[in-house]
């Protein structure tokens, strides 16, 4: 079982209580950007073995969005942050070094 | 003018646990920023409570005033003065960025009561329902079956509800078959 904890209001949730909305993190090619640049923006994902950086939305309680870091191998979750950031907090990142030491953030 | 009727016009099921229409009540959906002094003031200059912290709920559907989110509130009052509490609001707030809508027609309460309430709900939310868990002063949102719902302890053993009112029928119907006489659980006790 996935269970999430949506920092907008604190409540400790299973799956089904929130709704999936992809690959965090994602930079948006629009107007003035090349075919190919759009084209990976719109369809090219991560979709790794482990560590994974996904954006939920708490939609059957306060129906806010955030940010989860979790292993998409052992459903672990690292952690949950703001939706209002682009950047993965430090916090986030030494959660998951600390549970997998190899893993290293993309540049 | 026709007259006022609720989603489930007065319905009520009696089995493990009594299930009611908790009749017209006034609701007013109110948004905003909580850190604001402006909104906080006039917040509490209208409806007499102040902005609860998370989750909580001040008072019940007979009058309170609810956390919904971190910018949304939902404040209980009588039906007839829902309007004049709206305008009131709106009055205070002009010039704060805000939204004030009446919304007690979309919406549907019901009265649960009986000592095995925590159970069924149970059946439907996923919840914990342990009474140090989940007590009074608290308002989970959350899905029941299905369908996205509302609920917090007016008293031991008795729980209000408010979901959307399109779906109350269906809410109704759902606490007919989990709630049917000679199906408790006795889990929570
Ligand atoms: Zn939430």
């Amino acid at each position: 079982m996935l269970k999430l904890t949506c920092p907008n209001c604190g409540v400790t949730g299973e799956e089904t209580e929130f709704h999936p909305g992809g690959e965090a993190h994602l930079k948006r090619f629009g107007p003035g950007s090349s075919d190919d640049e759009f084209r990976d923006y719109l369809f090219q994902r991560v979709n790794p073995r482990g560590v994974h950086f996904e954006r939920w939305r708490h939609q059957y309680g306060c129906g806010k969005w955030f940010h989860a870091a979790r292993c998409t191998q052992t459903l672990e979750v690292f952690g949950t942050y703001t939706a209002q950031t682009s950047e993965i907090p430090q916090n986030i990142i030494d959660a998951i070094k600390s549970r997998r030491p190899d893993w290293e953030p993309e540049a | 003018m026709s007259d006022p009727v609720t989603g489930l016009k007065g319905a009520h099921f009696t089995g493990d646990i009594s299930v009611t229409d908790a009749g017209l009540i006034g609701m007013i959906s109110i948004r905003g920023d909580f850190n604001a002094p402006a909104f906080r003031n006039a917040v509490a200059a209208v409806t007499g409570h102040a902005v609860p912290e998370t989750r909580a709920i001040s008072g019940d559907a007979t009058g309170g005033l609810a956390w919904m989110s971190p910018d949304e509130l939902l404040y209980f009052c009588s039906y007839a003065e829902a309007p004049s509490k709206a305008d009131a609001l709106s009055d205070q707030l002009t010039g704060t960025h805000h939204m004030v809508a009446v919304i007690s027609d979309a919406r549907a309460v019901f009265r649960l009561s009986g000592a095995g309430v925590r159970d069924v709900l149970a059946k439907g939310a996923p919840v914990d329902l342990d009474p140090a868990r989940m007590g009074a002063g608290e308002i989970r949102r959350t899905r029941l079956g299905q369908v996205a719902v509302a609920f917090w302890f007016a008293e031991r053993d008795v729980v209000e509800l408010v979901c959307f009112r399109s779906v109350a029928g269906f809410v109704m119907d759902w606490f007919e078959v989990t709630a049917h006489a000679g199906s408790e659980v006795g889990f929570h006790g």
